[in-house]
Order: C-alpha cells, then sequence, then structure tokens
C-alpha cells in the first residue's frame, strides 16, 4: 500500500472540506470523530511508509510520486509531485501522530465552544498544509504549504475574532510572517534562475556539481534563512509568536509549538546541501539560533502568563534548533525538533488543562498548589518540564545534548556557550513555572477554586500519551558514548542529510560536554527551587533590587513598542503620506479631473443644442456651403 | 432645343426659395413644403443633366426620390400631426424638447 504514500495529505483536506461545506448541519459527535480519524488515517498511512522505507534500507533513497505537471513556461516546469524521504517520514509521523494526539484533545477542550465545526475544518486544513510542506520534492510545492499553514496560523489565532486583541494577532502573524516570505521567495527565484529547476534532487544536483557560484549560494542560503527567521519565530521576526498564545490552546500546541514553528528548521534541514556550502550562512543562522535561544529564554523568566512563557520557551527551542542546524549537525536539529514536538506539544496542552481546570486562569500567579487536585495534567507537565530542562534520561537532553556536543566539536565555542548559558535559563523558567502552577500556596480565586477539576478523558489521554514519548522519544537518538551504533536516528537521515565532515570528539570529551549539560540543568532547577519554593521572597527582593532589568524583561526589552515606533509606524505614516498625497490627488485627481473636463466641455457643445429646428438648419446650411467652398476652389 | 443652363439656373432660383422659405416661415407645415421645393430643384438639375449626358440613369434615379420622397412626406405629415396633438402647436420656436 505504501505506493499511495502520496495520499497522506488527502484524508484530512477531504475532511476540511466536508466539515467545511457541512458544518452546520452534522452533529458535534460526527464532526469530533471524522476529523481526528482523517488525521489517523494520515498517520496509519505515514506509518506504513516509513516502514516500508526502513525495510528498503539504503538503495531506495526516497518514494516519489509525481502526480501531474503543474506549471510549464518556456524551460521551466513545475510539477505537483511529492517524495518521501526519511526526512519527510519523520516529519509526517510527527505531524500526524502528534497532530491526531491534539485533535483527540480538542474534541474535549472546545467542546463549549460554539464554533466547534469550524475549529476541526481549520484544524484538518492545517494538517493538509504541513504535510503538502513535508511532502512536497520541489520548493513551489513546498512554498504553496508554507504558505497554507500560514493561512490557516492566521485563522486559527484570530478563531475567536470577536476578540479584537485575538483579530489583531492573527494579523500581526500573518503580516511579519509576510517580511520573511518575501526573502524565501526570492531565494526560490534565484535558485529556480541558476538551477532551471526547483526540484531538491535538481538543486542538489547542480550544488555538488559546482554550478552555483559561492557568492550566490551564500545569498540564497540567506534569503532562505529569511524566510525561516519568519515562519519559525527567530530575531529579529519572533515578535508575533507570543501574541499568537490568544489562539485557541490546542492550536498553540499544534501550530505553535509541535509543528508549524518547525517549519523554517525542517526546510533548512532540507536544503542542508546548499547551507553546507556557504561557511557564512552557516555562522549567521548559528549566531542568530544562539542569540535567539539565550534572548527569548530571558524573557521567558519573568512573565505570569502561563502560556507566554511557554511562547517565549517555544521561540528558544526554536533558537536550539537553529543553532544545531548552523554548526552542521542537521539531524540533531531535526532529532530536537521531533522531541520537542512531544515535549513542548505536551507542556501546551498541560497548560490547557490547567486553564480548563481553572476556568480559564492564565496567570500562574494566581496558581499554585494545584498538584492535588490534577493527577494526570502534573504528572505529565512534570515529564515534559524534566525534558525540556534537559534532565537525563529524558527525550529533550538526548537532543539538546546532540546540539551542544556539536557545536562544541564545530569549534563554536561562543555559539556553544550562548547554548550552555540559555540551557540554564531554559531549566530556570520551565521550573519557575513548574512551581508556581502547581506547588507551594494555592493563591487561586476563590471562584475558580469552586469550579476546580480534572479535564475529562479526552484531553488526559492524549496527555498521558504525549508524556509517555515525551520519556522516551529520546531513545532513538543515543549520543556516541553509550555506543558507536545507537544513534539510529542519525544513520537514518543520512541519505538526506548530507554529513559533510563530522569532526568526532574523543569519548572523554563527549561525557564532559555531557557532564556541563547535565549540570547547567541541575543549576537551573537548583536555583528555581530556592527562589521559588525555599525563599520565595528572593524573587521579590530581586525585583525591587533590579527594578529596571526587570521591567525591561517583562516588558520584553520593549521590543514591540520599538518596532511600533520604527518600522510599523514609520510604514503607517508613509500610508497616510500616500492616501493624502497620491490617492487623493493624483488617482482621485486624475478621475475626477477627467469627469470635469468632460463635464466643462459639454456644457460648451451644450449651447449648439438649442433644441430649434432652425439653428440645426442653419448650421447644416453653413457646413454644406463651407464643403462646397472647399470643393470649388 | 432649350439650352441646359436654363434647367440649371430654374434649379438654382427653386433651390434658394425653398431655402428662404424654410429660413423666413415660422411653422412647420411651411417649412416642410419648403423642404421639398429643394428636393424637386435637385431633381430637376439630375434630369436636366441627365437629358444632357444622354442617359436614362439620372431619369431612373429621379423617379426613385419622387418615391421616397411620397413616402417621406407621409411620414413628415404624421410626425407634424403628432406634435400638433401634443403640443396644440406647430410653431418651430415652441417646440425645443432636445434643448441640451
Amino acid at each position: 500500500m505504501t505506493e499511495y504514500f502520496w495520499l497522506i495529505p488527502f484524508f484530512p483536506a477531504v475532511s476540511s472540506f466536508l466539515i467545511i461545506v457541512f458544518g452546520r448541519k452534522l452533529p458535534r459527535k460526527y464532526i469530533a470523530v471524522q476529523a481526528c480519524l482523517a488525521v489517523f488515517l494520515s498517520f496509519l498511512l505515514s506509518f506504513f511508509s516509513f516502514l516500508e522505507l526502513r525495510s528498503a534500507g539504503h538503495e531506495a533513497e526516497a518514494l516519489t510520486k509525481n502526480l501531474f505537471s503543474w506549471i510549464q513556461s518556456g524551460n521551466f516546469n513545475v510539477d505537483l509531485s511529492f517524495r518521501f524521504d526519511p526526512l519527510t517520514a519523520v516529519m509526517c509521523l510527527v505531524v500526524t501522530f502528534v497532530g491526531f494526539l491534539i485533535h483527540v484533545y480538542s474534541t474535549g477542550y472546545m467542546s463549549h465552544d460554539k464554533s466547534y465545526a469550524r475549529f476541526f475544518a481549520y484544524m484538518n486544513l492545517f494538517t493538509f498544509a504541513m504535510l503538502i510542506l513535508v511532502m512536497g520534492s520541489n520548493l513551489v510545492v513546498m512554498f504553496v504549504g508554507w504558505e497554507g499553514v500560514g493561512l490557516c496560523s492566521y485563522l486559527l489565532i484570530g478563531f475567536w475574532y470577536e476578540k479584537p486583541s485575538a483579530a489583531n494577532a492573527g494579523k500581526k502573524a500573518f503580516i511579519v510572517n509576510r517580511i520573511g516570505d518575501a526573502g524565501f521567495m526570492l531565494g526560490i527565484f534565484f535558485l529556480v534562475i541558476h538551477v532551471g529547476s526547483a526540484e531538491f534532487s535538481a538543486i542538489n544536483h547542480a550544488l555538488e556539481g559546482g554550478h552555483i557560484a559561492q557568492g550566490l549560494v551564500t545569498l540564497i542560503a540567506i534569503l532562505l534563512f529569511i524566510g525561516a527567521t519568519g515562519k519559525s519565530a527567530q530575531i529579529p521576526l519572533y515578535v508575533w509568536l507570543p501574541d499568537a498564545m490568544e489562539g485557541p490552546t490546542p492550536v498553540s500546541a499544534l501550530i505553535h509549538a509541535a509543528t508549524m514553528v518547525t517549519a523554517g528548521v525542517y526546510m533548512i534541514a532540507r536544503m542542508n546541501l546548499l547551507y553546507s556550502l556557504s561557511h557564512t550562512a552557516m555562522t549567521i543562522v548559528a549566531v542568530v539560533g544562539a542569540l535567539t535561544a539565550v534572548y527569548a529564554a530571558s524573557m521567558a523568566l519573568v512573565q505570569n502568563d502561563i502560556k507566554r512563557v511557554l511562547a517565549y520557551s517555544t521561540i528558544s527551542q526554536l533558537g536550539y534548533m537553529f543553532l544545531g542546524l548552523g554548526v552542521g549537525a542537521y539531524s540533531a536539529a531535526v532529532f530536537h525538533l521531533d522531541t520537542h514536538a512531544f515535549f513542548k506539544g505536551l507542556l501546551f496542552l498541560g497548560a490547557g488543562s490547567v486553564m480548563h481546570a481553572l476556568s480559564g486562569e492564565l496567570n500562574i500567579q494566581k496558581m499554585g498548589g494545584l498538584r492535588k487536585y490534577l493527577p494526570v495534567t502534573f504528572p505529565t507537565f512534570l515529564v515534559a518540564t524534566l525534558a525540556i530542562a534537559g534532565v537525563p534520561f529524558l527525550s529533550g537532553f538526548f537532543s539538546k545534548d546532540a546540539i551542544l556536543t556539536s557545536a562544541c566539536a564545530s569549534g563554536n565555542y561562543f555559539v556553544w556557550a550562548l547554548g550552555l548559558f540559555g540551557a540554564i535559563l531554559t531549566a530556570f523558567y520551565m521550573f519557575r513555572l513548574l512551581f508556581l502552577t502547581f506547588f507551594g500556596k494555592e493563591r487561586l480565586e476563590p471562584e475558580a477554586k469552586a469550579h476546580l477539576h480534572e479535564s475529562p478523558k479526552s484531553m488526559t489521554i492524549p496527555l498521558a500519551i504525549l508524556g509517555f514519548f515525551a520519556l522516551i522519544a529520546g531513545y532513538v537518538g543515543l549520543p556516541i558514548v553509550f555506543g558507536a551504533h545507537l544513534n539510529w536516528f542519525g544513520r537514518f537521515q543520512e541519505p538526506v542529510i548530507h554529513a559533510g565532515h563530522e569532526v568526532h570528539l574523543s569519548l572523554g570529551t563527549e561525557w564532559l560536554l555531557i557532564l556541563a549539560s547535565v549540570a547547567v540543568a541541575f543549576t537551573g532547577i537548583f536555583v528555581a527551587y530556592i527562589l521559588y519554593l525555599k525563599k520565595p521572597h528572593i524573587p521579590h527582593n530581586l525585583v525591587a533590587r533590579f527594578p529596571k532589568l526587570y521591567k525591561l524583561l517583562y516588558n520584553k526589552y520593549y521590543m514591540d513598542e520599538i518596532y511600533n515606533a520604527t518600522f510599523v509606524n514609520s510604514a503607517i505614516k508613509g500610508s497616510e503620506f500616500v492616501y493624502d498625497n497620491f490617492d487623493l490627488k493624483v488617482i482621485d485627481g486624475a478621475v475626477n479631473g477627467s469627469a470635469a473636463s468632460a463635464n466643462f466641455f459639454g456644457k460648451i457643445l451644450s449651447y449648439f443644442h438649442s433644441g430649434l429646428i432652425k439653428d440645426y438648419a442653419l448650421i447644416f446650411l453653413l457646413g454644406a456651403v463651407a464643403l462646397l467652398a472647399y470643393l470649388i476652389f | 432645343m432649350t439650352p441646359i443652363s436654363y434647367y440649371v439656373i430654374l434649379s438654382v432660383i427653386l433651390f434658394v426659395l425653398g431655402i428662404i422659405g424654410f429660413f423666413v416661415k415660422k411653422d412647420l407645415i411651411t417649412q416642410f413644403l419648403s423642404i421639398e421645393i429643394m428636393l424637386n430643384a435637385a431633381n430637376l438639375a439630375i434630369i436636366a443633366f441627365a437629358k444632357a449626358a444622354g442617359s436614362l440613369d439620372g431619369q431612373i434615379i429621379v423617379f426613385f426620390v419622387i418615391t421616397v420622397a411620397a413616402a417621406e412626406a407621409a411620414i413628415g405629415l404624421a410626425i407634424i400631426l403628432m406634435i400638433y396633438r401634443k403640443k396644440k402647436t406647430i410653431k418651430t420656436e415652441d417646440i425645443h424638447l432636445l434643448k441640451g
């Protein structure tokens, strides 16, 4: 059945179409079952295709399917074609599996929402677009998916469009992404011009043959990376992601943690040959990633909104993935992408469960002591927190360590140091979140306390399953110290990831690096434990001691204000200027002027229209005489 | 045989009389008659030239013109009658529906 792998994206597409068309008339139960089933079928098909791919081994590098020739213009052709190679396989598995669990979770979470059908239609549409993105065998098909997920992100962030903040957040996400997409499109154009095709295989072939000049490779790599910074919320285009938390929580989990925001990472991993050829572009990717990892983590330290902490954490973790990509550890970055999808998806769903229990409360200062009330949410949240903090033997530990080890091995010590520092911050803010939410004194609003309840089964079962994977997902890619051939994940990716020159460290150094990561994780946890459980007055003292620093962090470095003052306002001012001077004066002036001049000349000519037959006859006579005179003389 | 110039001069006199009649008179009927006079002045000129050229073509054309003129007169009079019924006048100064 694996020759039908190209059907993977179409189950959610059909389901989405049916719900959009008939959604109002269908019962909620049916919608829920259909939406989940569609994603589950995609998952099954992905899984069987994956098994096929694995058993085929290295001979069959990828399954491909050319549906039809889509664009033909001169000697430029684009086919609507899909490919299924190791990289696509893991992306498909993650998208459909995590997506399926989040769909199931949503059936419980959204059960009281009036736009139930619309929600599932968008979610299925998103799954479709994301699968197109990861399965496209050329950049154009990928771009279709890329824009498709952007559209669904916009629709789902603004899902509660009656709320102005949600509508604005959706708009912001859309516009910021457009800026990145401009770079992405330029990159595609350059590749198409110089390669003559957008197919990944053709691009790689041209790159291997060295047909593209070095400067051009760097330019294309940077342009594509600009697209990735938009989609994956890196400096300087990260500002939309924290605001995107206005959407329903399952949306944050699916789109803004597990799948869509990782599209940039996927894209760079897909184009790894291009990046490997440009040292400059790699350095830029690594430095931007490392800076984002630390920068976003620092903002997560002081936020009080549970979802915003997680949003900054997502930006920070995406920064790690780019750090990994930038130092050439492509498979480690994709590995972190996968483990991150599990534990961050789980964290968001756990946060949603907490909100559900507290009637929508988001402020972690008004939580505390929830662990006895939420017997399923708490342990799963704990597992995810341990995983993201990098506690040994959980999934996040292996993937983050793989990235940091590669960073050190590649000799980018600055990037590596930033990564380690970010890891301390990560452990700290995640445990701060955990302690403030589930431990310590109860600071609940009395009203919220009255309704306090654990979430229904439809929500807790996905939590438990994701928790299980957050525990074990790391074991597919063990570091080299545990044995030379245990990094199954890395070996599986080899046909796609063209590992150029991997520097191998001695086992002793590897152990040291792992110990450093462990030490860093426990330092962060310990500091959080002291500050938020043992001596909760210290944070207040610190705030009092460093009010400026606290304010700077709390207000997110005033980045939104700076962007508003510079880009947004100047864009608005410029638009207003053009509106006043060009639109109103030139365009409207030309339109009104042509009407006015027609009116003016009409008035003059209408004097000749006296309506009196003699006047007409006289003019006719004069005309005839003039004609006669002309003919005779 | 009468020289052709006589016919042409008569035709011109008739034509100018028609023009003068059209511009001097104020009621539609007389103006209409003036137009008919001009038409027949033209007919006369055509026949005269046709005779001089020894061709029958001109005479055939004039037959057609007379036939058409009959139809045109019927329609013209009908229009004048309808205008009179509507406006109770056939003075051209009073009829200026098309004034711009």
